[in-house]
Order: C-alpha cells, then sequence, then structure tokens
C-alpha cells in the first residue's frame, strides 16, 4: 500500500515536470516562430476530448498559452493560417461561441465564412451533410460545427474532407469550451490532485461532459452535484463522483464550475421550480463562505444571475468567469491552428 | 408430377423428432416420402415416367422445415422506395425464408380486408414465396377503434399488430384482446411505454450518457409487457410481444408462461449478438426499436431463445433509404433490414453452443406457423413441402452482390458472415437454387396462396 502511494507520487511529480518542460518549449517555439509550435498533432478534427489523450490536452493548452501572449500584443494578429478558410457552421442559436471562433480565425490571418442556419436541417429540408457539402465545397479548409444532435461533428468529420471542429453538439461534448475551463484551472492550480465540482444540470450539458473527461485525464477529481433527476444515469462510469446535496461537498471543492440550467433542452419538469432550484443549488455569498478560502468560480455562460449563481459570486473575487472568456479566443486559436494544418498541412 | 429429391442433408424436424441424415421426397407440391424409402420412390417414379425429376446434394448441409419470419416491414404500399414486395420477398427467400408476415404500418396503413387481398394478390403474382399479412389492430394504427378483424381474417390476416404504435389505452387493448378471440387471431405487441421511452434515441445507461444522446430505459419496454401479460390474463386471447430485448421483459415473460397466461415471444437475431456498444461512433445503422441494450440482456435473451421462453426468433425487417440514415443519430428512422442476415447470425448462435438446431427449427418454423395458425413448420408425410436448406459452413459477404433488399441499412452490412440458405422450396417448389433466387417462378399460384 505505503509502496503504491510513493510510486504514484513519483509518477506524479514526473508527469508534472513533463508537462512543464512542454509548456515552455511551446512558448519559446512561438516566441521565436511567432506562430505555434509544430509540436506532435496529428488529429484533423476536434469532436471530443474523451478522444484525446492527456499529451494531446496537453499539447492544445500549451499552444494556447503561447497564443494567449500573441493576445497581449499591441499588433495582435499572427499569420499562422494565412491563406486559410474557416467556417463556422452554427445550427444552434449562439454569440459566444461563434464570436470566439471568428475572434480566434482572424488572429491567425484565416478568412471566415459564418453561415448561420436556422432550426434543424430536417426542418429546413437539406440534410446536414448536404449542407456541409456545400461549404467545403467553396474551399473551407475548416467547419466549425454547432449542432443540437450529438455526433452531429462526428458525421461530418466522416463525411468531409476537410477539418471538423466540434463547437459543441447537442448534449455530448463542446471540446473547446473544456479545454478553455481547464486552460483557465491550469492558469492558477496544479490539476492533480484538484476537486472539481460541476453544479447543475449535468444530463443535458455538452459542457460538463468535456469537463469531465479533460479534467480525470489530467489528474484532477471530479465530482458532479445536481438535482437527480439532472444527473445523466451511469455517468459515474466515466469516472465523476455523484453527489446531490451541495452543502456536503463544498468544504473540500477547490473549483466550483457552475453550469446553466438548460431550459430549451428540458422536456417537461426536471425539478419543482426555479425558487428551490436556488435554493439547493444556488451559489450564495453564504454558501460560498462553507468552500475553500482560495475557490475558484468558474461559469461557461449565459449566467442566470440569482438562480445557479449570485451576482456578488458572479462579479467577486473567486470569479474567473470573464477570464475565460479571454481565454475561449487563446484555446480556439489553438485548436483551429492544429486541426487547420494536419488536415492541409502549413501554407508555405 | 416430377418431385425434388433432397439427397444427403442432416434433415431436422422437431415437430417429429427428428434430426438424422435422411433423405427428403418432395413431389406434388408435398412431402412425399422421408429416407430410404425417398431414394427409392424417386428412382420408382423416374422409371416409370422417364423424368429423373430433380436433384438437390445436399450433403453436409441442414434440412429444414422452411422458415417464417413473423415481424417484416415490406414497405408496400406507400414506402416503395424502402421496399416493395417484389423486392422484400426476393429478399426473404434469398435469407432462406418460405413465408414472412408483412407488419401494416405501411400508408395508407393496412386495415382493412382488400389490404389483405392486395398483399396475398401480389405475392401470388409474384410467385415465390408466401406471404401471410398482418391487419392493424385499430385503424390507421391510432390506438382508438377496432379494426373489422372478421374481415380481416377473411382477407387472409393471420394476426393483427399496431407495431410501432402500441396501444396506449389499455380499456383498448382488453377490447382488441377479447374481440380476437372469436377470430382466433393472435395480437402482436410492441412493448413499449411511449411515457418512459419519450424520445429515446438508444438504450439508457453510460454509453448514452458518454454520447449524449437520450435514452430509453429497459422499463419502457418491460413496462408495457407488465401491462399487457396482465390485461392477458384478465381478457384471454392471444397476447405475442414482439422484438423483446432486455432482461426485466425476459424475466416478467417466463413467469407468465409458468402462471398460464396465453403469452408467446420473439427476439431479433441482433438482440442477440449486439449490445448498445455497437451505437458507439453514431453510426445509424445501429439504431433500431428496441434499442440495443446490455451484454447482461444479450445474455437474458439468450437464455430466453434457449428455454423457450422466447419461442420466436424474428428479423423486424425495416428498410430505409440510405439518404433516411444519412442524418444526425437522433433525426435517424429506427430500424435494420434483417431477411437476409438472420439465418447466419443464429448458426453462429448454434456454433456457440447455445441453441441446437432443433431449437432453430422451432424459433424460425414450429413456432411461428402455430401462433399464425398456417399448417406448416414440420416435414410429416403429406405436410406441405416448404424447405429450406441451410449450408452452415458457406462463408459469403453481405453486400451488393448479394443483397436483394432495396435497401442496405444494416451493422452488419459488408461483413463476412458464415452460414446461408442455399435452397427454399414452397410447396415443393424451388424459388432458392444454389443461393440464386429463381428469376421467374413457375407460377404455382393456388399451392402459395395455401
Amino acid at each position: 500500500m505505503a509502496t503504491t502511494t510513493r510510486a504514484n507520487a513519483a509518477a506524479t511529480a514526473a508527469g508534472a515536470g513533463a508537462r512543464a518542460a512542454t509548456r515552455d518549449t511551446a512558448v519559446a517555439a512561438a516566441d521565436r516562430e511567432g506562430r505555434g509550435t509544430p509540436a506532435p498533432w496529428a488529429k484533423r478534427h476536434l469532436l471530443s476530448l474523451e478522444e484525446l489523450s492527456c499529451d494531446e490536452i496537453g499539447v492544445l493548452l500549451d499552444t494556447a498559452e503561447s497564443f494567449k501572449e500573441v493576445l497581449t500584443r499591441d499588433v495582435k494578429k499572427v499569420p499562422s493560417l494565412r491563406g486559410k478558410t474557416v467556417a463556422n457552421l452554427f445550427f444552434e442559436p449562439s454569440t459566444r461561441t461563434r464570436t470566439s471562433f471568428e475572434i480566434a480565425a482572424k488572429r491567425l490571418s484565416a478568412d471566415i465564412i459564418n453561415f448561420q442556419a436556422a432550426g434543424s436541417s430536417v426542418q429546413k429540408g437539406e440534410s446536414l451533410v448536404d449542407t456541409a457539402l456545400n461549404i467545403q465545397a467553396m474551399q473551407a479548409d475548416t467547419v466549425v460545427v454547432r449542432h443540437a444532435s450529438s455526433g452531429a461533428s462526428q458525421l461530418l468529420a466522416r463525411e468531409l474532407d476537410c477539418s471538423v471542429v466540434n463547437a459543441g453538439d447537442g448534449i455530448h461534448e463542446h471540446p473547446t469550451q473544456g479545454l478553455l475551463d481547464i486552460f483557465t484551472i491550469r492558469e492558477r492550480r496544479d490539476l492533480e490532485g484538484l476537486h472539481v465540482c460541476l453544479v447543475g444540470d449535468i444530463r443535458h450539458s455538452r459542457v460538463a461532459r468535456s469537463n469531465i473527461w479533460g479534467l480525470i485525464k489530467l489528474g484532477a477529481q471530479v465530482t458532479v452535484c445536481g438535482p437527480p433527476t439532472l444527473i445523466p444515469h451511469g455517468i459515474e462510469e466515466i469516472g465523476a463522483n455523484v453527489a446531490y446535496d451541495l452543502d456536503s461537498v463544498l468544504p473540500t471543492v477547490d473549483v466550483l464550475n457552475i453550469l446553466r440550467i438548460q431550459f430549451e433542452r428540458q422536456h417537461g419538469a426536471f425539478f419543482p421550480s426555479i425558487r428551490e432550484y436556488a435554493v439547493e443549488y444556488g451559489i450564495s455569498v453564504e454558501r460560498l463562505r462553507q468552500a475553500r478560502e482560495e475557490v475558484l468560480i468558474l461559469h461557461p455562460q449565459p449566467m442566470h444571475r440569482g438562480i445557479e449563481i449570485a451576482a456578488e459570486v458572479a462579479d467577486g473575487h473567486h470569479s474567473a468567469i470573464l477570464d475565460q472568456v479571454t481565454n475561449g479566443v487563446a484555446v480556439r486559436m489553438a485548436v483551429l491552428f492544429h486541426t487547420t494544418l494536419a488536415s492541409s498541412g502549413p501554407d508555405s | 408430377m416430377s418431385g425434388v429429391l433432397i439427397r444427403g442433408g442432416r434433415l431436422v424436424d422437431p415437430v417429429n423428432g427428428v434430426d438424422e441424415q435422411l433423405d427428403l421426397l418432395l413431389a406434388d407440391g408435398v412431402v412425399r416420402a422421408i429416407g430410404e424409402s425417398a431414394a427409392a420412390a424417386a428412382s420408382a417414379t423416374a422409371a416409370g415416367s422417364g423424368d429423373a425429376g430433380e436433384g438437390i446434394d445436399a450433403t453436409g448441409q441442414v434440412v429444414l422445415p422452411g422458415l417464417i419470419d413473423i415481424h417484416v416491414h415490406l414497405r408496400q404500399p406507400g414506402f416503395e422506395y424502402k421496399e416493395t414486395l417484389a423486392s422484400g420477398l426476393r429478399a426473404a427467400a434469398s435469407g432462406g425464408f418460405t413465408g414472412v408476415c408483412p407488419i401494416p404500418n405501411t400508408n395508407p396503413v393496412s386495415d382493412t380486408r382488400p389490404d389483405m387481398e392486395f398483399l396475398r394478390r401480389e405475392a401470388r403474382r409474384l410467385g415465390l414465396i408466401n406471404l401471410w399479412p398482418v391487419g392493424a389492430v385499430t385503424i390507421g394504427q391510432e390506438g382508438e377503434q377496432l379494426t373489422e378483424f372478421g374481415e380481416l381474417r377473411k382477407g387472409g390476416a393471420v394476426a393483427l399488430s399496431d407495431d410501432g404504435h402500441p396501444i396506449a389505452q389499455p380499456a383498448i387493448m382488453r377490447r382488441a384482446l377479447e374481440y380476437s378471440k372469436k377470430h382466433q387471431l393472435p395480437i402482436l405487441v410492441h412493448g413499449e411505454e411511449l411515457g418512459l421511452s419519450d424520445g429515446g434515441a438508444m438504450n439508457e445507461g453510460p454509453i448514452a450518457t458518454r454520447l449524449g444522446l437520450p435514452g430509453s430505459p429497459c422499463a419502457a419496454e418491460s413496462a408495457l409487457i407488465a401491462r399487457d401479460i396482465e390485461i392477458a390474463a384478465l381478457a384471454g386471447g392471444r397476447v405475442h410481444f414482439m422484438h423483446v430485448s432486455c432482461a426485466r421483459s425476459v424475466e416478467l415473460i417466463r413467469r407468465a408462461r409458468q402462471e398460464g397466461v396465453p403469452v408467446t415471444a420473439e427476439t431479433g437475431p441482433h438482440y442477440l449478438h449486439l449490445t448498445d456498444e455497437a451505437v458507439i461512433g453514431y453510426r445509424t445503422n445501429t439504431k433500431m426499436y428496441p434499442p440495443l441494450r446490455t451484454s447482461a440482456d444479450v445474455a437474458a435473451v439468450r437464455a430466453g431463445v434457449a428455454d423457450g421462453t422466447l419461442g420466436v426468433v424474428a428479423t423486424d425487417h425495416a428498410p430505409h433509404a440510405a439518404y433516411e440514415k444519412a442524418v444526425e443519430f437522433d433525426q435517424a428512422p429506427n430500424g435494420i433490414t434483417g431477411l437476409e442476415t438472420a439465418v447466419p447470425l443464429m448458426v453462429r448462435l448454434i456454433d456457440e453452443g447455445v441453441i441446437t438446431w432443433q431449437q432453430l427449427a422451432l424459433a424460425m418454423s414450429s413456432n411461428p406457423a402455430q401462433i399464425i395458425g398456417v399448417e406448416r413448420g414440420n416435414l410429416s408425410l403429406g405436410a406441405v413441402a416448404d424447405v429450406t436448406v441451410i449450408d452452415p459452413e458457406l462463408q459469403w459477404t453481405y453486400d451488393e452482390t448479394t443483397c436483394h433488399s432495396r435497401s442496405q441499412n444494416s451493422p452488419f452490412w459488408g461483413h463476412s458472415l458464415t452460414g446461408r440458405a442455399t435452397h427454399c422450396l414452397v410447396a415443393g417448389r424451388p424459388v432458392l437454387r444454389d443461393c440464386q433466387v429463381e428469376a421467374r417462378p413457375a407460377a404455382a399460384a393456388e399451392a402459395v396462396a395455401g
């Protein structure tokens, strides 16, 4: 038993060291080249964090770190994807994510097309695959897709020759949101052994699934907490702990990632009233006092102030919510950079 | 009339307790002779008429009473782009079936006597295999007003089903069962409590959670089965549960049968081999209702087939056009084709030691025949000569070169499979010869109408 623990600790230390080394190399390479590092990355698509290894997630985060530095410069632009075309293909309404991808593509000097499709492809009469094939025929190098159906990005990845980046598919995954959440945590804490609690509507949350996969791969502990009706069946098998009583887990939590109630995805009542939800799961100033002093507050937004999060908490000193937005651009730059170049090779 | 002598095969006839290498002579549409007398009678006939008749060398193969699939969707009328009676019956013959029962969820719904007559007339005109139609239980499968069971029966219906649209109102189900007693028609039940499946696209569980797909719990199936067992106990009549997929359902049906409640049940070949892990990758050819379940459910369904709780294996052949399936998983229609892959999947079950050839013959011929009340499913002397010959060793690939259905929506598409029907005879008439479906079968119309 004791031997095992020591071995684990040694492995952990070695892992942390290796990660730090990669990060330094990436930053250095970015400084030298004025563009991201040619780190080992072979995937043409980013569809989920489930399919990424710990190292691959590390590559994206490290590259994002070097791109974040670019965003602080006077001239916030690098020529990494000059001559490439990124198409935003959004079948669900989105402001933040679409804008974030758009800025990311522009910072990389790519051309960006916004294709806003109303409703599902079925209602529209044209199939998703046909729509995407048309965009591809306009010579897009990378398609960023958001869709209400889980697996939609995987369907496109199978049918298209260009790169596909999942910007949220149904209640499956939202990998760039997961990455930016993890990036934001990693800027402030060592992920190894960190206790992250996702609070709220886990069942309908693609953000939750991406967070769980990514955090667990990087060595964090994840608890999901919400009303039993909003905890999906078998989530424990992915590796998350389940709790229904927020107050009982708060004292051991390092990071609270507060999820929005996804009213638009809920058919029928999953809990009796918004008032009772706010009482039991809302993060108020008083409730937050039970948590550790240095607890970090995240929220993927849009927020319902006064329901899942008190305004004072959202704007308070524990909150990294707006940093998440800034980091989102850097993370999406890293994702577009690696997937687009994996697909077509660098522009020479 | 010259006969057909099937030589050297392993004859399996569970009704007569036969399982040994025996010749079989078919003549005048019936089983004329079995064993040594078959060869003798064949040569005597040949000597008398100068016509040696036809011979099938079935050495190394298994000779069974013709296979019957009581649960297929042939899509005509209304969805001819998915399947027609012509393509569907050819697929059935190619798959080893000598008779099928199309389910009435056509457009319009097959819920009248003329609908039954249309189906039988078309099948007679095609002259391939038996078609025994299933009529709707309620008009338009809307679960409200009973169809004319008596007229449907006269039109040739052998069973009733609102498959795909479970009867929501228990009182309607009760009345249907009570009324069906006069007409001796079993009611084939699609076990789904819609209020519990709630739009589920796959089995509820860890895989659905990972994939972010809405789940349909086993309880959606077992709850409706439990309800209809209770109603059957109350009302009498005959309930047959279609496509049973989960452990709880098998247990409920087993207990009901032990208690003497008049219920029978079937499962499909895919539920005996695939689990919900097949859905990983969002390939829509793994989407059907009920959904693929867990390995524990597969084990329970296998046990149910082995002990006879699930006395029937039926394919739920559900063709869909490629473009209908080339969509987001949750938008895709339910169903997979099954007629052409059932035999190899069941041969695999025998190879794995789960069932015997006797049990295969019971599940795919004798029991279905008994449930729909047709004089088939055995090879007694004088019985109608519907025969299927299976080569359990034959390796083949399910692809464009072998598929007769208009649709290819199967998780087994492109797979190399072992075991295939080589010959099918309907009333003694070959409709499948050396794996080739007869192009223009002889018009033995009346015999087919049987």
